[in-house]
């Protein structure tokens, strides 16, 4: 059974609903002044079981199903809801989204263009690739791997979560596509205490394939050494200094720069409005030449992966930044529609209840040529970060934060001492002008990235090799 | 009130006795599943939200969110099971589910329902649902008007994100196997204007926004407006400041955020799990003497008030800190038993908290007060370490001599640590935003560390 007939069998068969029924509804949603019409089906069955205190406290289980009827006419949308995958809630949801044009007309569905996308991921449910009690015994023995690894672990909470969700658009444009998407993450995070300071760390990975993926190659082990070997490092950590610096940032989750000081300001419906601090840059040099950067959705099994987006469209590797030159926009259809370009695949949603926008997916930075340690040992005074807790950017004035989570000061061209968590500024379209040296140790993060936009939470990945920002502002309290 | 609000109010009652009738069944379902102890709770909000962007509609969503959520308990074992499908066999379903992971989940002494007396019989109505009789197309020419005003205040004003005005109302209804059935209806109403102004530095947007649970509460679209365009204009040639350590002011919307955080430290679940600052410190000075802190959950109409918390246990006004020591945490039933103690009804969170206001000391007194310092009006990013306190976050704001705001400030961090930062909180002004569930006027803190260049 390929995708598209396992998504009819989940979302449209218990109603009763065949395509005819669907064309109908987008007939019926096309008046004259609308340009474009979509059915977003979406299944998710979710779970999570949580350990604290040496025991699985809780396990919880959730299912949301619903259909979205979305209605574009210009730069104006309509839009409406419902849980009940039914026809008389679909023919009142269409009615909703098409309110905000006026009636009469006759827009026509084109020929249903079936995408027959590739499988980045496999289409199974992966919460019932082990057993519940395997689960249990799985978060039990990372508690015990944990307080056996030192005395100075006082306390352990691990999450495991998982979910399959199927997805399927209909599309006035003759889209017609579907998904089955797996997911799932295992974190952990410890509290250590010594000589009554306490402290934290946490780990965590996943992406999309099955609960499997822990038990094989002791990756759940290394996100409890993880965990605890930050912990007992900020025991040993240093108020971190004030001021602006040189930083190097390590391989892989520090990609979080890219995440927040371009990406954001490189979605389309950013640079359509005129809000971001790139638009009409395109072809302006926003970067140094060491710098080329991606958003790649293609994957193979990546949390921020998808086989098509939630538009429909097949997901690619979008090039932003070559050689330092800004190439395009993340796109989805309404705004390349209106910026007269192509969609990148980069229409997401959190839901059915949720309107897609131009979302990132997987956004790193290409390898460079340097060796990590010697970008290290180029800086005589400055910081080196390695781990970072979320971030956040202002589009509009360009800047952005992230906030170190383990990271160490630079003496002298060596790694010395580690210092405390530490928020770092900087301003987007001029941070990777000071970008100096890229090193050759590309990694893509573990998996656990969650981006938020207008409300809407969505899973990434970002990564980038080790490099070096010449000049950054380090939010620590050593003046 | 309109034939239009009465109708309203008048479905809302029909629902409310709908779900009322679903939590009934489905905990008697729990019951002969095998559960020991069961809580249900259903919920349904229906509304729009209209945005209008440069003089035409941008987007209109309808909205329509159904909620059900079960926790059961097999002796000490529990299990949850969520869906937006209220269809009776996905409920069913649902129900079949959390029974099944309470079967492999472990016996934790600490797990049950809040104690039966806890239970908030007889509570009061607090008057929380007050429905918006305003169509789609007047809510436009409102987001119009609205936008219009601002883009006409400023002429470096070259750009808008839009008017959104969104309505929503509800009930919601909790119950659970003690016999405790409880329901309430409730609304909200928002108003947001965001703006763009440019010019030869660049761009910058800020905006102002309005929230109620009662429309004619909500500020006229002149203030949003103007609010918002006077902040925008404000922000442009922002500067850097040069590393050093600052008194600082946290303007009352951020200083909300403050607050939070204090909250977030004080929550039984931090304090079990060892993971606060403020392990060990109940009937320690917290705060500055100057300092006090209360929950008032049964103000009528306001946007935090509760009747009774995600237990059905009654709440009740209560000071958390006073003359700067603390006197409570904020306990539900399971982290209160975790530490020996009574919940203090506070499962799902704070229901208003307020923090006493220097009622002769207007925001242009704390200015005055600090004399030369950093006034913030925008916090970034979560540098925020509640296990040590350590907080670290991007800001923007301006910076103040003599009293006087001086020039608009970019591009730094403050840092400090929230423990010496509340211990050291010189005075609240009484310019008290009471937009959230945290109510508090601008705060002045003796010193932090800006970094800069």
């Amino acid at each position: 059974m390929n995708l598209l007939q396992k998504a009819q069998q989940t979302l449209l068969e218990p109603a009763g609903l065949t395509e005819n029924h669907l064309e109908k509804i987008l007939h019926q949603v096309l008046g004259y002044t609308i340009d474009y019409a979509d059915l977003y089906f979406q299944s998710m069955d979710h779970e999570s079981w949580f350990l604290e205190d040496g025991i699985v406290k809780d396990g919880s289980y959730s299912v949301d199903r619903g259909v979205g009827v979305r209605a574009s006419s210009g730069e104006k949308t309509g839009f409406a809801y419902s849980d009940d995958i039914l026809l008389p809630a679909l023919e009142s949801a269409s009615h909703a989204a098409r309110s905000i044009a006026k009636h009469g007309g006759d827009g026509k569905v084109m020929a249903w263009q079936k995408n027959e996308s590739r499988q980045l991921y496999v289409p199974e449910n992966p919460l019932v690739a082990i057993c519940d009690s395997d689960k249990v015994a799985l978060l039990r023995r990372l508690d015990q791997y944990a307080r056996s690894l030192d005395p100075r672990v006082i306390q352990v909470f691990v999450s495991l979560s998982g979910s399959h969700e199927t997805v399927m658009v209909m599309a006035s444009d003759g889209t017609l596509g579907a998904d089955v998407r797996p997911l799932v993450r295992l974190n952990v995070r410890v509290i250590v205490e010594h000589q009554g300071r306490r402290e934290q760390g946490s780990s965590g990975g996943g992406g999309r394939f099955d609960y499997d993926y822990f038990l094989q190659g002791k990756h759940a082990e290394h996100y409890v050494e993880e965990a605890v070997r930050q912990g007992l490092l900020n025991l040993e950590a240093i108020n971190a200094p004030a001021g602006t610096m040189p930083v190097v940032l390590g391989p892989g989750w520090p990609g979080v720069l890219l995440h927040e000081a371009v990406g954001h300001g490189l979605e389309g419906d950013f640079n359509r409005k005129g809000t971001s601090a790139f638009t009409g840059r395109v072809g302006e040099q926003v970067a140094t030449s060491v710098c080329t950067v991606v958003d790649d959705g293609t994957l193979e099994k990546r949390r921020g992966s998808l086989n098509m987006d939630d538009e429909g469209v097949s997901t690619e590797c979008t090039v932003l930044i070559e050689n330092g030159i800004l190439k395009g926009y993340m796109q989805d259809k309404m705004n390349a529609r209106l910026m007269g370009v192509a969609s990148t695949g980069n229409g997401r949603r959190e839901s059915y209840a949720h309107l897609p926008m131009p979302r990132m997916t997987n956004t790193y930075m290409l390898a460079g040529e340097h060796e990590p340690g010697d970008i290290i040992a180029s800086v005589d005074k400055g910081l080196y970060a390695v781990n970072f807790g979320g971030g956040q950017v202002d589009i509009t004035s360009g800047k952005f934060v992230f906030s170190a989570s383990e990271a160490y000061l630079i003496e002298n061209g060596k790694v010395t001492t580690p210092v405390k968590g530490a928020t770092l500024i900087g301003n987007g379209p001029e941070v990777l002008m000071d970008v100096s040296m890229v090193g050759n140790d590309l990694a893509l993060d573990q998996g656990v990235g969650v981006c938020g936009k207008d409300g809407q939470s969505v899973p990434v990945g970002v990564g980038q090799p080790t490099l070096k920002v010449d000049s950054l502002t380090v939010g620590g309290t050593e003046g | 009130m309109t034939n239009q609000v009465t109708h309203l109010k008048k479905a809302l009652t029909t629902q409310q006795d709908e779900l009322t009738q679903l939590v009934r069944d489905v905990l008697q379902q729990a019951t002969s599943q095998g559960a020991t102890a069961a809580a249900v709770s259903a919920s349904r909000y229906t509304g729009y939200e209209l945005s209008v962007r440069l003089g035409d509609v941008e987007t209109l969503e309808y909205n329509e969110d159904k909620g059900f959520g079960i926790s059961v308990y097999f002796g000490q074992r529990k299990g949850s099971a969520s869906t937006t499908d209220t269809r009776p066999d996905a409920i069913a379903n649902c129900v079949a589910k959390a029974c099944e992971f309470a079967r492999f989940t472990e016996e934790d002494p600490c797990a049950g329902l809040a104690d039966s007396d806890q239970m908030a019989q007889n509570y009061p109505d607090l008057d929380l649902c007050h429905p918006w009789d305003l169509t789609p197309e007047q809510a436009i020419s409102l987001g119009k008007e609205c936008e219009a005003i601002a883009l006409a205040q400023d002429k470096r004003i070259h750009n808008s994100e839009g008017v959104t005005i969104s309505t929503h109302h509800g009930v919601c209804v909790y119950g659970n196997s003690h016999g405790f059935i409880g329901g309430y209806p409730t609304s909200r109403h928002d108003m947001s204007c965001v703006l763009l102004a440019k010019d030869s530095q660049g761009m910058q947007r800020d905006y102002d926004y309005t929230t109620s649970r009662i429309p004619k509460e909500l500020c006229s679209i002149e203030t949003l407006a103007k609010t918002a365009a006077t902040r925008t204009v404000q922000r442009l040639s922002g500067r850097r400041l040069k590393t050093r350590k600052s008194p600082v002011i946290f303007r009352a919307d951020v200083a909300r955020g403050l607050l939070s955080h204090f909250i977030g430290a004080i929550e039984g679940s931090s304090i079990y799990r060892k993971s606060s600052f403020l392990v060990d410190c109940l009937g320690s000075d917290v705060f500055a003497s100057h300092i006090t802190l209360h929950e008032a959950p049964h103000l009528p109409g306001a946007i935090g008030s509760a009747p009774f918390d995600g237990e059905g246990v009654r709440t009740t006004p209560r000071e958390i800190v006073k003359d700067g020591r603390l006197q409570n945490y904020i306990l539900g039933s399971y982290s209160a038993r975790k530490l020996g103690m009574q919940t203090t009804g506070n499962a799902g969170g704070i229901h208003n908290l307020f923090i006493n206001a220097h009622k002769d000391c207007p925001l242009e007194q704390l200015l005055k007060e600090m004399d030369t310092g950093l006034f913030v009006t925008e916090v970034m990013g979560q540098g925020i370490n509640l296990v040590t306190g350590d907080y670290s976050r991007g800001a923007a704001g301006f910076w103040v001599e003599n009293g006087e705001i001086q020039y608009p400030v970019e591009e730094i961090t403050i840092a400090g640590n929230l423990s010496d930062m509340y211990k050291n909180l010189q005075a609240v002004a009484n310019d008290v935003d009471c937009r959230g569930n945290i109510k508090s006027g601008s705060i002045l803190l003796e010193e932090m560390t800006v970094a800069g260049y």
